[in-house]
């Protein structure tokens, strides 16, 4: 049994209640009874109802906005043109609280004298109802003039490339050099190499964006909004030109972020109507809108020339990365860190370079998407770890298991892996939980993939990354936490709840945990970065041992016992179970409020910090710690049409400690559904920066009739920095899942698609390729 | 625009509105206050808005206002009874099948018509009977043991679903 003391606590030496059990969320009863309301589903009095007016076309010259059939139109309350709103640009900062711009990230509210993406925001309309809004919306003339653009990142960075936003269209490039990759490949029996690219893929939440905006009588502007960074208050306050101390955001509980509600969305639009029509405005997206609004995934294409000893160890590896960042940079410079940090996966490589550039196209913004660049990372090199046993002819596993880092080994950048590394115990597990396979039947071919991952958990070290929470125990014993983290739908809040509850001993129910609201709650950073369990987790933690310890020291007295002898359970203070001397939590914490002693207490957790990269080498530290583990599918592919069927698909990782054994597996098993998506069937189309995929009958996610067998497996080795040991899992389960499935693939029909997604056309070509060959 | 009296029952509460033509039951149920009813798509891929019309799970995004006149129309708030939870909802909550919530109130709606037609479904009868709600954050893996196990209480307690 695990114990609090053991897990570095500082309290008594007991079993966990709480913590890893599969407890229902405190958020679930309110979404099941249809009780829960999200940022869509407020009103107010005298509310006015928004429109967002967005270009028809990719690339253009704007030569003229006019607005005034708009504004005489029935309803109207407010049109908005990029001429009413003079210099105003909203920055991508580094969501959160820690400041710092980086380059290139501003970008006008309301597209100016160019539209540099299809459906960027124009025009707004606020009107008396929906429709006199979508009426006026209609009757905005936009005159668009030729600008040449520019649709892939080749084009971009050609010679002589139109500008997207007039800076040259290398948004972020990184290198690292570690080792000598001369030295390593001629020291190679072998060198592999593959080119492999994935796609823009698309978020697809359940609930487009949404938000209520008014300002108050402080002249305050309140916005409930869908979001996973209610930090953004800043940026939206210099964008309107408030102080900061004069934007109120608040998230209501969200229909699914997945990272494309971590940018700025549709707050300062908001705002801005708000304030010209001092009226409560409300903006829900139409599902089209939404999938032009927010940023995607960033389509990659990475080539990889790896050396290789006969039995396997890699003596060197080369990897180049390009990647498409759309129009405006938003976070893209951070999703190629990442993708570049992640390029060589969860193996030791002494002999590293990596090259990676990220390119501005008139392609639909990409932004923050569950994986960040490591994922598509991963693609490539767990494609080219499999490619690399089929040139050996050795076992996948046994490729990957030569050349695992393990703890004490030093990453891509040099950082020293601290925590477990379980890779090659999950890969087993993994493997195991296949069972027995399944017979080729026909034309329907059987095969089985493996994939492992390194995904970072927790914010890049020199944004300085810190939670705050506040943990309070009211006099009839129930507990308070506040925490302005964002609860997205993977039980942020419920997890703070049953930490809460862990450490004062008291039934979860008895923990109510006020969360989302900018002002009214410490500030806990975004909900990303796989990093709210961790830091919000800590400082709620921490809150809630020092409350603890005034709660103990008072109840001794009471008991005539020394501290260390009384625990906290089951809403008692007591010597031990046995004794039968305790006192109800109520009235002790009656007592300490008639003392005048803190009942409560205001934590802040702070992230382990660097300094940066070495812009030569990219050596340094760059994420606080990993999360290590492994994904194995096994799939049917019907060699006539091409139609692949994913079986199997389990999940084996590390997530350090389960803080709640249910939300754990939900999000092992939601990745694995959505991994398959984009293994398989979700791809983002454009024409020439057209977007063609507009729906979600054209954007096919999974559904219902496509889930397989799934299994999630879950290890603990305690090891992580999060509360109780606990390591990221959001972003991790998702992380290996498309490439498991695309080697399973190719170990079915013995040839590889080295672009995703794996669609019956592409299957049927690589068989047509592969048979003509021979 | 013309407009033409319709009146329906939703969870057993009686409305009479005046809807236009083109009003959708999905725009009604929710000027109405029926937020629980969600817009996900508006065009019947998603299916966060499906209502029982009379006991069948229907896109409300899809059905105008005017052709449940005279309907009962069900959401997920009505399914509970006697300050009860519906077996459908207590496994939602038990089994880990909620995360973001949002395709809830609609899957919910969805399950409840399938096990009505199939009281102990198959895996087959039950992936089809979803195939048009979508959920992003669960992989249906805890949606269907949610179901199965709401399936047996209910066959358990010999009631109607």
């Amino acid at each position: 049994v695990t114990t609090l003391a053991e897990r570095g606590s500082g309290t008594r030496n007991v079993p966990f209640r709480q913590i890893g059990l599969p407890l229902v969320r405190t958020d679930a009863p309110g979404k099941a009874r249809g009780e829960t309301r999200y940022a869509g589903d407020l009103v107010m009095p005298d509310m006015l109802h928004a429109v967002v007016v967005r270009a028809d076309r990719p690339c253009a010259r704007i030569v003229e906005v006019d607005a005034r059939a708009a504004r005489r139109s029935p309803g109207v309350a407010s049109v908005l043109t990029a001429a009413d709103l003079p210099d105003r640009l909203v920055v991508t900062d580094i969501p959160g609280q820690t400041g710092g711009k980086t380059r290139n990230t501003a970008q006008p509210i309301l597209a100016k004298d160019r539209v540099r993406f299809h459906g960027e925001p124009v025009a707004l309309v606020a009107a008396e109802t929906l429709e006199e809004a979508r009426d006026a919306a209609d009757r905005v003339r936009v005159v668009y003039g030729p600008q040449p653009g520019v649709f892939t990142p080749e084009e971009a960075l050609a010679p002589g490339a139109p500008e997207v936003e007039g800076e040259g269209n290398v948004v972020a490039a990184y290198k690292i050099r570690k080792g000598c990759v001369d030295a390593g490949f001629a020291e190679a029996d072998v060198i592999v190499e593959n080119t492999y690219r994935t796609q823009v893929q698309e978020q697809a939440f359940l609930e487009p964006e949404a938000g209520l905006a008014w300002v108050d009588d402080q002249g305050v502007v309140n916005i409930k909004v869908s979001t996973q960074v209610v930090e953004h208050f800043r940026a939206v306050a210099d964008a309107v030109g408030l102080p900061h101390n004069r934007v109120h955001i608040q998230a209501m509980f969200v229909g699914g972020g997945f990272g494309g509600k971590e940018g700025m969305g549709i707050e300062t639009m908001l705002a801005l109507l708000a304030l010209d029509t001092r009226r409560p405005v409300r903006l829900v997206l139409s599902r089209e809108e939404s999938f032009v609004n927010h940023g995607n995934r960033h389509p990659f294409t990475i080539h990889h020339r790896t050396g290789v000893k006969r039995d396997g160890r890699i003596t060197a590896m080369q990897v180049r990365m390009t990647a498409d960042s759309g129009a405006y940079s938003k976070l893209s410079p951070y999703v190629l860190l990442y993708a570049t940090v992640g390029a060589p996966g969860p193996y030791r490589v002494d002999n590293l370079r990596v090259d990676s550039v990220v390119a501005a196209t008139n392609n639909l913004p990409t932004c923050a998407f569950r994986g960040f660049g490591t994922m598509q990372a991963c693609c490539a090199y767990e494609a080219q770890m499999d490619e690399i046993a089929r040139v050996l002819g050795l076992e996948p596993l046994e490729v990957r298991r030569r050349n695992f880092i393990k703890t004490g080994d030093r990453n891509a950048t040099g950082q020293v892996i601290q925590s477990a590394v379980w890779t090659e115990r999950c890969a087993t597990e993994a493997l195991a939980a296949l069972g027995p396979r399944t017979p080729d039947s026909g034309p329907v071919r059987i095969g089985r993939g493996l994939a492992c991952y390194q995904q970072s958990y927790g914010r890049i070290r020199w944004f300085k990354d810190s939670s705050e929470a506040w943990v309070g125990v009211e006099i009839d014993g129930t507990v308070v936490v506040r925490c302005a983290v964002t609860d997205i739908g993977a039980g942020q809040s419920s997890s703070l709840a049953q930490i809460a509850a862990e450490v004062l001993g008291v039934p979860m129910e008895r923990v109510t945990v006020y969360f989302g609201d900018a002002m009214l709650n410490p500030l806990a950073g975004t909900s990303s970065a796989s990093r709210a369990l961790y830091m919000s987790g800590n400082a709620t933690k921490l809150a809630a041992e020092a409350v603890r310890r005034r709660l103990v020291e008072r109840a001794a007295r009471e008991l005539g016992a020394r501290p260390e002898e009384v625990d906290l359970g089951d809403s008692r203070a007591f010597v031990s179970e046995a004794s039968g001397r305790g006192i109800p939590l109520d009235r002790l914490v009656k007592i300490c409020a008639a003392e005048g002693i803190h009942r409560h207490e205001l934590a802040i957790f702070r992230a382990p910090t660097s300094e940066g990269l070495d812009p030569e080498t990219g050596q340094g530290e760059v994420f606080p710690d990993f999360t290590y583990g492994a994904h194995a599918a096994e799939v049917a592919v019907d060699s006539e049409t091409g139609e692949v069927r994913v079986l199997k698909s389990v999940g084996a990782h590390d997530v350090g400690q389960a803080i709640n054994l249910q939300a754990v597996k939900g999000q092992i098993e939601g990745s694995a559904l959505m991994g398959q998506g984009f293994a398989l069937s979700e791809v983002m189309l454009y024409d020439r920066g057209r977007v063609l995929t507009r729906s979600l009958s054209e954007y096919l996610v999974p559904t219902a009739e496509d889930v397989p067998e799934i299994r999630a497996i879950v290890l603990e080795s305690r090891s992580g920095l999060g509360p109780f040991g606990a390591k990221g899992v959001g972003e991790p389960a998702f992380a290996p899942v498309a490439a498991a499935i695309a080697n399973a693939v190719a170990d079915a029909i013995g040839v590889r698609v080295f672009d995703l997604p794996i669609t019956p056309e592409k299957v049927v070509r690589a068989l047509r390729t592969a048979s003509l060959r021979t | 625009m013309s407009t033409r009296p319709v009146s329906f029952t939703v969870n057993g509460r009686r409305h009479a509105i005046a809807a236009p033509a083109h009003r959708t039951l999905l725009e009604a149920l929710r000027e109405l206050g029926y937020v629980e009813v969600k817009c996900g798509c508006e065009k019947g891929d998603c299916g966060a808005c499906a209502v029982l019309l009379d006991g069948k799970a229907v896109d409300s995004c899809l059905t105008l206002a005017r052709q449940a006149d005279g309907a009962n129309v069900g959401t997920v708030r009505g399914l509970g009874a006697g300050g009860k939870d519906h077996p459908l909802q207590a496994a939602f909550m038990e089994t880990g099948a909620v995360q973001c919530g949002f395709c809830i109130p609609g899957m919910i709606v969805a399950a409840k018509a399938l096990l009505e037609e199939h009281p102990d479904p198959t895996d087959e009868e039950m992936r089809r009977g979803l195939s048009g709600n979508l959920c992003r954050c669960t992989g249906y893996t805890q949606i269907f043991a949610a179901i199965r196990r709401a399936a047996a209480v209910l066959r358990a307690e010999g009631g109607r679903p």
